[in-house]
């Protein structure tokens, strides 16, 4: 298993010191160019861009996703299968496909702007499609079971006899979450954002199709320098500090998780 | 009173408890006494009725308001907190000023002999530690009422026997106010001032524990609290103070029982005798005494007694328990004796 991983890495780690040949072929001639390339504002902002995107859509699967699986954790046990059934259901159709619905839900005649005129929200249809915004509704949809299911384990496991302890010991809901809840899921919680954080980091169907050309990420970007470009030693470069900014962002969670930080920290 | 669906947990439950008292409600499984125990919290509300604590309602209140700690039968201590975290949880969440909880909090522990454990995770504790800490965790709050969950049930006879010493010792010197629902009848006996027989949702007696074992109000009362010898019978006429009592058994002679009812001649009771109430002999005894025949059909030693299983008529048991070590002619299997007991001792149980 490791060697299916590691040989096509060094290969892409190989390429990404080549340079473009001609008509896009790869010329094994050491260079450090497409790092230094990679140096220009555009690609950083592309960068950061798809970093706000994926942070963005990991918060919001955090928020849509904890009370979801709590709810589902705590309802009845013959339930619970029937409820994980309907998150994953999404999965059993094709993923370009659903991106395809989205598409025509968020168009300017689409069933979203009805609705929301219908309602007398707005009274001129809204810019949803080919925005940022419209990008971030299609990473959440697509990612929220990543964080679901490693929080209904986590909640499925905290004792609910802790959570009426707090309660009894004077904690206010919001006190029994941060006390409580919150440390006791931690790990399920961890998962459950690096698991949303990594594919929505990385994604190029979502911004491709829904994003337009502003919202562009860093996926599109090395499809675009493979596919369109042809410059397989830039897009490999990319692929590398995409891979590096993401392992840096793990280990950075890992750590900040595995310190236990009780309400005494610091004492 | 409180419904679940159908069902009907607890009904017509009325009690009060004293400060400063320690109260139990004893009952089997399925009793009600959890359900009350969780109303007290304040974790369910009931359906009817009102609860009140120093004369003010506690209804609608929730768990976080009410001036009420429960100590939890598993201790559902904080997994993620030390000791001192756990016991302080109770003042940061009422939030006390840092040096008044580190006094506080080295006070509980110390009186629950845990100082030098603050550090210490849940996981790392015995499970004997466990319990004080979680007893700790509630009395640090001087709540009004301490609630305990079968609170010794998880540990092993041994430490159980300790801990109940040390537990009423504790709540004696700290003043505590608790109510004790548990299942185990002799460890409701030596530690409450005060007991509550709970039956399918309901209180049948109340009473200080010496009470409830010698005057029962009724026969589930009777055996929940120990051993008692039953004969059923019909009561028949007076005889001076006392009554007649015909056992249905067989042809067992007409006993005289001790009796202030004035309960019709002719209707179906039930004798009950304790078994240290009862002695037994050889020879036919004083003509004072109540007297049974029986035979003798199982010794068993038991240590600091014997007891003694004596079949009276055809099939009932009975049981009878002599101090061992007293100067008794001791009794073997399949001896026919003669049980006997004084005129004041036996209790009717009307149906």
């Amino acid at each position: 298993m490791g060697l299916f991983f590691l040989v096509p890495l060094g290969l892409v780690f190989a390429i990404s010191f080549a340079s473009r040949g001609t008509y896009g072929g790869i010329v094994w001639e050491f260079t450090s160019a497409n790092y230094l390339d990679l140096l220009h504002p555009l690609y950083g902002k592309i960068l950061g861009q798809s970093m706000w995107y994926a942070s963005l859509t990991t918060a919001i699967c955090f928020v849509l996703g904890f009370p979801l699986a709590y709810v589902i954790a705590r309802s009845p046990v013959r339930w619970q299968p029937i409820f994980l059934l309907l998150v994953m259901l999404p999965f059993w159709t094709n993923f370009l496909v659903r991106t395809y619905a989205w598409m025509i839900l968020l168009r300017h005649d689409g069933l979203m702007n009805r609705f929301v005129m219908a309602l007398g929200v707005v009274d001129a249809p809204l810019e949803l499609l080919y925005t940022p915004t419209a990008v971030v509704i299609g990473l959440v949809y697509g990612y929220l079971p990543f964080m679901v299911l490693p929080l209904y384990v986590a909640v499925e496991r905290l004792d609910p006899l802790l959570v009426e302890a707090a309660w009894d010991l004077y904690a206010s809901r919001w006190a029994v979450f941060m006390q409580v809840i919150l440390p006791l899921t931690k790990p399920g919680i961890v998962g459950g954002c690096i698991l949303v954080f990594i594919p929505s980091i990385g994604s190029f169907i979502t911004p491709d199709l829904l994003g337009g050309a502003r919202s562009m990420m860093i996926g599109n970007l090395i499809q675009h320098e493979y596919l369109v470009v042809r410059d397989w030693p830039l897009g490999s470069a990319v692929s590398f500090v995409l891979m590096t900014v993401v392992m840096a962002a793990v280990a950075l969670y890992y750590r900040s998780a595995s310190r236990t930080d009780g309400p005494w920290e610091g004492r | 009173m409180r419904r679940h669906g159908s069902v009907t947990a607890v009904d017509e439950v009325s009690f009060e408890v004293r400060r400063g008292e320690f109260f139990s409600i004893l009952g089997p499984s399925g009793a009600g006494k959890t359900s009350v125990l969780r109303m007290l919290a304040g974790f369910e509300d009931p359906d009817e009725g009102d609860l009140l604590i120093d004369g003010q309602s506690m209804l609608g209140v929730p768990p976080n308001r009410r001036p009420v700690n429960l100590v939890f039968q598993s201790y559902a201590l904080f997994p993620h907190l030390t000791v001192f975290e756990n016991v302080a949880f109770g003042l940061k969440m009422r939030r006390v000023p840092t040096p008044l909880i580190d006094e506080q909090v080295c006070q509980a522990l110390t009186m629950v002999k845990l100082l030098g454990k603050e550090a210490r995770l849940p996981a790392q504790l015995s499970g004997g530690e466990q319990q004080r800490v979680a007893l700790a965790r509630a009395l640090v709050n001087k709540p009004a009422v301490v609630l305990l969950d079968e609170p010794l049930a998880a540990l092993d006879q041994q430490l159980r026997q300790e801990m109940q010493v040390e537990l009423k010792s504790i709540q004696e010197q700290a003043g505590l106010t608790c109510i004790c629902v548990t299942h185990h009848q002799e460890e409701a006996m030596m530690m409450s001032d005060r007991i509550a027989v709970m039956h399918q949702g309901r209180m049948w007696q109340i009473g200080p524990p010496r009470e409830l074992y010698e005057r029962p109000c009724n026969l589930f009362v009777s055996r929940f609290l120990g051993v008692s010898n039953e004969l059923p019978g019909r009561v028949g006429g007076l005889v001076g103070e006392h009554r007649l009592f015909q056992p249905v058994d067989d042809e067992q002679p007409p006993l005289l029982v001790g009796t202030a009812s004035g309960e019709q001649a002719g209707r179906s009771a039930t004798l009950s005798l304790r078994p240290e109430q009862l002695r037994m002999a050889r020879e036919r005894p004083s003509p004072s005494d109540q007297v049974l025949p029986g035979r003798i059909e199982k010794v068993l030693f038991a240590g600091s007694d014997t007891k003694y299983l004596v079949r009276i008529g055809h099939d009932r048991l009975w049981e009878a328990r002599m101090a061992s070590g007293a100067d008794l002619a001791s009794f073997a299997p399949g001896e026919p004796v003669f049980l006997h007991w004084s005129l004041s001792d036996g209790q009717l149980f009307f149906e």
